[in-house]
């Protein structure tokens, strides 16, 4: 299979679904131009600038406008150009886009794509780091996918376009120019399917976006010692496949969920209070969450090393997790 | 022309404008051997930000943006702790915390910088709020780019700042022409249909006057009426400081596709490169400055490169000092959540 | 003790808070939202006329105000009113409030306090029922308190307005009307300390706001049928009171957390992870939210009890594990 790197795969699924669909634009700041990482390179040249449309720095409204424009009939990929700004266009996106289709009884569909990036790489400090997944998934009505390979952010960006419900599309930074096989033909992956990403009997990790390499690596030191672990990619938070990682987690006994977002009200609490309410009698360990510490991204690239968690860190809470007895004290 | 100020205080302008442009381009060199992350630079815009800040007083605040190193180093923030943050170092203006985009020094009237494209004009206006509550006669400055217009944030905050009469000054930077992505129709912005800008304050009720920011004299006379309107209880100004995007910042990395600037541009016609004519010729404020300056008699040529080699040996040891600042301790990254 | 009703307490703290620090100032003029209790408003407008501010409907454009206000030496309350619309003034809540102190390096601080009326008022339907503090907690560098009774708003507007720290509090319409005893000397409730609202020994319940008055009244039913419940009351979410929520579990064994936020990603699922990360041990059944459903709030309302944490699914959640 050929490699593409996952910035290439997502410029190519944008194009595909482009050819195939001309009620698609897209809407945002620089995107004639590439946008500021080149996902959208070349598209304007390809369908011109009525359907690949520059915006001036107006994120509310911009997100306003392409719900607006999805209700009649077009079907709007907005590009914020990192995630932080989606602040200014909150209103729209949870009083507006996430509830249309609810508050008019299911009269209006909002089939809108919303694609950002995020996460810590590059010393981008405060407002420029965060991995905002949590807030969108506790807003009903979003759907939120979080791709962590090239083939992935392909075929979920086909279904988020296709689907007739907003989207919010996380790419990850550090991600955009790690290589991966895509298929000659990118198929749309049916959301709410996780992907087993390495099969293990020990203990399972729930990894999401760039937490995936991160846990293949972990695994691999891992089995050094010889524990076996299962590493699963949500691949969508929202809808969220709790019965692939049930699944796991009754035959391993034990769980760590790993995100670059701060731990506090993160999706790792999400998964951990579902599981533990639905398979409390199977955990023979705690439920342990890896994620960023509680204070916002600094600067300075020493500083920024300690928030984006790294294989060192799922390593020791799947150590933690194994030391637990539960009828003997915590580890 | 030049502001009407004595020939010490003219002399300290122009020191100061060269530490604004000698940090950037000694900190684009850097970034040419070390890794210093992505960063916008100020260059082509120190004729607006020396004099107009220049102006303020102890106690004033100013609220900056993404393109911040100018106005904090027109203000005496010291070369050398700045570079230092930029490069992470525990020595830097904020401990490394801030970084590039948000550097800040609340002695020197910075208290925070925000990387979000119109995050300053709510703040900037609150402190022009606050200021007004404590009847301290203090003013606020906000240094906002034309881009930061686009943004509903300057529509609520103008409104406010007008309907309080505020003591306030936004201080639009508009550096649109010739600037990456640009658009309009016509100058004056990259993407705003409102022509002319100061038309967005105008119809609030308040002095909205557009002016030329690579004229020192200008930008000083207008900044000084507006100073002294707000600190006189009357209310907000609006000025537009109209210049032309410094060549190098038109990349997404600046470079320094003019090269380092050449003093002796500004009276040898010699000297003119062949590339990028009409910047040296017209648009760059400080060789506007220099010419000025000479020609009135306030300065020789012989003295503005002796004021120049201290400045660049000044960020010589700016950037070295930053280099041999030890980070902080990683653990330090969980200080100061909370006060 | 005085018996008050809690938006007496709520203004009565407003009211100390303007009389004792010359600092504070309100911005909003809202508070009581549009309840019958706003006419307690009036008074206190009118002998701080100077320090009350009416601003335009501009959420992003005050409340930023108000931060910088803090920043430039005040010490502003500001009400966004009705926590939906929170969302126009985000960026300047969560990108700049919170952030200052930490981008600053330490040099600037933000005292100030985002008042919001949170949670189901009845018919508020989807733009208008929002419970935002689960969002905000997920931001690093807001406190957040969430008061239940008239003693408790008294004491924690009197810490929040002296924090150097910007504070969400969270409130909620619904406890306007309830009365409570209100010492009459001045006192602070020091943040991160949670009260034992009734004390229990079979099943604790964790809540805050006005889901501690539900978890009350569902207490007394459960204690008809011989379940004695423990109620928590966090009081404050930023910072946490994580080992009062573990001494009660460690005693009951069991754990049902009440609360308005929607289910995923809200208020509970936080409490039940960190309890099952660090109590496991300790848990003799399964841990148990009851919560708003997740879907936008409906307008009629058959539908918005459906949604919504009653105190019924509380009394059925806490028989459900009860064992």
């Amino acid at each position: 299979m050929p490699e593409l790197r996952y910035i290439d795969a997502i410029r190519r699924a944008l194009q595909e679904e482009m050819e195939n669909d001309e009620s698609i634009v897209i809407l945002g700041e620089d995107v004639t131009l590439g946008g500021p990482f080149g996902a959208t390179t070349g598209l304007a040249d390809k369908f011109g600038v009525t359907r690949v449309r520059n915006t001036p720095i107006s994120e509310g409204a911009v997100m306003g406008m392409a719900v607006g424009a999805s209700l009649v009939g077009l079907r709007p990929i907005v590009e914020i150009m990192f995630v932080d700004f989606i602040t200014l266009a909150m209103d729209q996106l949870v009083n507006h886009a996430a509830k249309l289709h609810y508050m008019s009884g299911g009269q209006l569909r909002v089939p809108l794509t919303v694609r950002v990036q995020g996460g810590i790489s590059g010393g981008y400090g405060a407002h420029h780091s965060q991995s905002l997944e949590a807030w969108f998934l506790h807003v009903p009505g979003l759907k939120v996918v979080a791709p962590a390979t090239a083939s992935d952010a392909a075929g979920l960006l086909k279904s988020a376009i296709r689907d007739d419900n907003p989207v919010l599309f996380l790419e990850h930074r550090a991600l955009y120019w790690t290589g991966g096989e895509v298929g000659e033909v990118i198929e749309p992956i049916i959301f709410g399917r996780a992907a087993i990403r390495r099969a293990g009997t020990d203990a399972t990790v729930v990894a999401v976006s760039r937490m995936v390499p991160a846990a293949l690596e972990a695994a691999e030191r891992l089995e050094e010692s010889g524990t076996s672990i299962e590493v699963i990619d949500p691949r969508t938070l929202a809808p969220l496949d709790l019965d692939t990682i049930l699944e796991s987690v009754r035959r391993t006994g034990r769980l760590v969920v790993a995100h670059e977002a701060v731990t506090v009200g993160g999706i790792g609490g999400e998964i951990a209070a579902q599981v533990q309410e639905v398979a409390f009698a199977d955990l023979t360990g705690p439920v342990l969450r890896v994620g960023a510490p509680f204070a916002p991204v600094a600067s300075s690239p020493v500083l920024e090393k300690l928030f984006a968690p790294g294989v060192d860190a799922i390593v020791d809470a799947v150590q933690r997790s194994l030391a637990f007895s539960r009828d003997g004290a915590p580890a | 022309m030049l502001p009407e100020l004595g020939e010490d205080q003219l002399r300290e302008l122009f020191q100061t404008m060269l530490v604004m442009r000698r940090f950037e381009e000694a900190l684009i060199t850097l970034a040419g051997e070390f890794d210093v992350g992505h960063f916008h630079v100020y260059i082509g815009q120190e004729a607006t930000g020396a004099p107009a800040l220049g102006l303020l007083e102890d106690g004033d605040f100013g609220f900056t943006t993404h393109r911040n190193h100018g106005h904090l180093l027109a203000r005496g923030v010291d070369p050398a702790r700045m570079m230092a943050e930029i490069l992470g170092r525990e020595t830097g203006t904020n401990q490394g915390k801030g970084g590039t985009l948000h550097l800040s020094s609340l002695e020197h009237g910075f208290p925070v910088t925000s990387a979000a494209t119109g995050g300053c004009i709510p703040l900037a206006t609150g402190a022009a709020f606050g200021f007004s509550k404590l009847g301290n006669r203090r003013v606020s400055v906000c240094l906002m780019g034309d881009g930061s217009l686009e943004e509903g944030a300057w529509h609520e905050s103008v409104n406010i700042a007008a309907l309080e009469k505020l003591p306030i000054i936004y201080l639009c930077e508009n550096n649109s022409l010739e600037a990456l992505g640009q658009r309009a129709n016509e100058y004056p912005s990259s993407s705003m249909a409102a022509s002319p800008l100061t038309g967005l304050a105008a119809v609030f009720g308040m002095p909205a006057v557009a002016i030329d920011g690579f004229d020192a004299g200008e930008v000083h006379d207008t900044m000084n009426i507006a100073i002294a309107r707000a600190r006189a209880g009357d209310g907000p100004t609006f000025i537009e400081a109209r210049t032309v995007r410094w060549p190098g910042s038109r990349p997404l990395w600046p470079q320094l596709l003019t090269g380092e600037l050449d003093l002796t541009i500004a009276w040898d016609e010699t000297a003119l490169p062949d590339e990028h004519v009409e910047w040296h010729r017209s648009q760059d404020g400080i060789l506007r400055f220099t010419r000025e300056l000479i020609e009135a008699g306030n300065l020789t040529p012989e003295q503005a490169l002796e004021i120049d080699a201290g400045v660049k040996a000044q960020m010589k040891e700016a950037v070295q000092f930053a280099l041999d600042s030890p980070y902080p301790p990683p653990e330090a990254a969980l200080d100061h959540v909370y006060a | 003790m005085p018996k008050r009703l809690y938006a007496e307490a709520l203004v009565g703290a407003l009211r100390r808070a303007l009389e004792t620090d010359d600092r504070v100032h309100l911005m909003g003029q809202y508070f009581l939202g549009l309840t019958e209790h706003r006419e307690l408003m009036v008074e206190l407008r009118e002998d701080y006329v100077e320090r009350v501010y009416y601003p335009p409907i501009a959420e992003v454009g005050y409340v930023g105000a108000a931060i910088g206000a803090a920043m430039a030496g005040l010490r502003p309350i500001v009400d966004i009113a009705t926590a939906s619309f929170i969302f126009q003034a985000f960026p300047q809540v969560v990108n700049e409030a919170a952030n200052v102190h930490y981008m600053s390096g330490g040099q600037t601080s933000v005292p100030m306090v985002f008042h919001f009326n949170q949670g189901i008022r009845g018919g508020g339907a989807a733009q208008h029922s929002h419970s935002p503090q689960a969002m905000l907690w997920n931001t690093p560098g807001l406190e957040i308190m969430a008061p239940s009774t008239p003693a408790d708003v008294k004491g924690l507007v009197a810490t929040a307005v002296q924090s150097n720290n910007p504070t969400a509090w969270v409130d909620h319409v619904r406890l306007f009307d309830t009365i409570g005893e209100v010492p009459d000397p001045d006192y602070a409730i020091p943040f991160g300390v949670a009260d034992i609202k009734r004390s229990g020994t079979d099943v604790t319940i964790v809540a805050s706001s006005f889901m501690v008055v539900r978890s009350l009244a569902a207490a007394e039913t459960l204690a008809k049928q011989g379940i004695d419940v423990e109620v928590v009351d966090l009081r404050t979410l930023t910072p946490l009171d994580e080992d009062a929520v573990f001494t009660s579990v460690a005693k009951t064994g069991r754990l049902v957390v009440v609360d308005e936020c929607h289910r995923r990603c809200g208020v509970a699922a936080e409490i039940a992870a960190l309890v099952a990360e660090n109590a496991l041990g300790d848990l003799t059944a399964p841990i148990k939210r009851v919560t708003a459903l997740d879907v936008p709030i409906p307008f009629s309302p058959p539908l918005e009890e459906f949604v919504e944490p009653t105190e019924a699914k509380i009394v059925e959640a806490v028989s459900e594990i009860a064992g």
